[in-house]
C-alpha cells in the first residue's frame, strides 16, 4: 500500500530560515485564493518559485507529508483502535498478520501488557467488525475494540520550537 | 477500500462532488503557480468552485485543518508516548478539552473502557524529542489539568510495524494522485 519510505531529513538545524517559517507558519491559515504560493512568498517577503522550491524540497526530504487537508476521522468510513496482548515470542507472527490486512493502517508494539496497537479503518461498521473477528480467528488471541467516543483534540499544527 | 458517501450525505452535509474532492486532495495540493485549478480541471469545476468547496468543507468540520502537514517524527520529535487517564465520567469534556489543547498532544480522544482488562477511558498522544521531554510533558499534563489523583499510563512505542494515513479510495472513481505527492503518507 502507501508504506512510508522517505529518507530522514537532515537535522532541524540545516533548515533555511524559510523552510523553517514555511514549516511553522502555514500548518493552518493556509491562503485559499488562486496563487496560494504567490502569497506565502508576499507575506515572506521572497518569490513564489522560492516557495514552490523550497516546499518541494522539504517534501522530498521527508519534512512534510504534504500541503493539503487534515480530515476529521470518523466522517468518511468508521475506523477504532485495537489491541492484543501478545505472548512476546509471538509477535512478530502476530504483528505481520495484522499489518497484511489492506484495513489497518497503523501498527505499532508498545511497551505494556497489551503490546500490540493498531487503527482499522473500513467502508462500515460491519466490515470493520468481520475485520476484527478475522484477525482474532487468524491469530488465536482476543481483540479490544476501542472506537472512539469522542475527540477533544484541536489541531493547530505542531509548535517546532526552532528557538 | 469502498467509501460510504451516504453516511457523509445523511450525517454530514458533504456531497458527491466534494467526496471527489477531498479524494483528489486527500495526497496533497500538487506545486504548481495555481493548484487550485489543477484540481478543478481533473474534476470538471472551475478554480472558485473548487476553493469554495474547501472553505465550506473547513466550515463544517470535515477538513479539520489546510495547510501544511509537517512529520514531527522526521523533524527530531522521535519519541512519543500514548497515555491513557481513567477519568471520572462526570469530569471526561473538561479534562479531555485541557489535554488537548497542548502543542506537544497530537491526539485526545474518549474511548470506552473494557473492563475488568482495561479501566481507561481517555487516549492522548504525548510528542517530544527524547523519552525525558515525553515524561516532562506528561507532568505539565498532571499539574495544569488538575490531574494528581487520576490514575494513567505510558505506553511508549517500540516498533512500528505499519503506518500510512488512512485513505479514502473509491475503486469506482479513480483520479490520479497528484504526482510529487503520490504514495508518501504519515504526518
Amino acid at each position: 500500500m502507501h508504506r512510508h519510505r522517505t529518507p530522514a531529513p537532515p537535522p532541524a538545524h540545516t533548515f533555511s530560515a524559510l523552510e523553517k517559517r514555511l514549516l511553522n507558519e502555514f500548518q493552518h491559515g493556509f491562503p485559499l485564493d488562486a496563487e496560494p504560493f504567490r502569497e506565502i512568498g508576499r507575506r515572506l517577503g521572497v518569490s513564489e518559485e522560492q516557495v514552490l522550491t523550497a516546499l518541494g524540497r522539504l517534501h522530498r526530504e521527508g519534512a512534510i507529508s504534504r500541503v493539503g487537508p487534515v480530515l476529521k476521522p470518523n466522517r468518511v468510513g468508521v475506523s477504532t483502535l485495537a489491541a492484543m496482548a501478545v505472548p512476546p515470542g509471538e509477535l512478530e507472527r502476530v504483528a505481520a498478520l495484522v499489518s497484511a490486512r489492506p484495513e489497518v493502517n497503523h501498527n505499532y508494539e508498545r511497551l505494556h501488557r497489551f503490546n500490540l496497537w493498531f487503527v482499522v479503518t473500513a467502508s462500515d461498521t460491519q466490515h470493520l467488525d468481520a475485520v476484527l473477528d478475522g484477525i482474532s480467528r487468524e491469530c488465536g488471541l482476543p481483540v479490544m475494540d476501542l472506537p472512539m467516543v469522542e475527540d477533544y483534540f484541536i489541531d493547530l499544527g505542531f509548535d517546532l520550537k526552532w528557538n | 477500500m469502498e467509501l460510504n458517501i451516504h453516511r457523509l450525505e445523511s450525517g454530514a452535509g458533504a456531497d458527491a462532488l466534494d467526496m471527489r474532492l477531498i479524494r483528489a486532495i486527500q495526497g496533497g495540493l500538487p506545486l504548481v503557480p495555481r493548484p487550485y485549478a489543477e484540481i478543478a480541471t481533473r474534476l470538471g469545476l472551475d478554480e472558485r468552485q473548487v476553493i469554495e468547496r474547501i472553505t465550506r468543507l473547513q466550515g463544517m468540520g470535515i477538513i479539520k485543518r489546510f495547510g501544511v502537514v509537517v512529520r514531527h517524527h522526521e523533524l527530531g520529535f522521535r519519541f512519543n508516548a500514548m497515555v491513557v487517564w481513567d477519568i471520572p465520567d462526570h469530569r471526561i469534556g473538561r479534562v479531555g478539552r485541557c489535554i488537548g489543547q497542548y502543542d506537544f498532544v497530537t491526539l485526545c480522544y474518549q474511548r470506552p473502557r473494557r473492563l475488568p482488562h482495561w479501566r481507561y477511558n481517555l487516549f492522548s498522544m504525548i510528542h517530544g524529542r527524547d523519552r525525558d521531554e515525553v515524561i516532562a510533558n506528561v507532568q505539565r499534563v498532571v499539574e495544569e489539568c488538575a490531574l494528581q489523583e487520576i490514575a494513567h499510563e505510558l505506553l511508549f512505542s517500540r516498533r512500528r510495524f505499519k503506518q500510512r494515513g488512512a485513505r479514502y479510495d473509491a475503486p469506482s472513481d479513480p483520479l490520479p494522485a497528484p504526482a510529487p505527492w503520490r504514495g508518501v503518507c504519515g504526518g
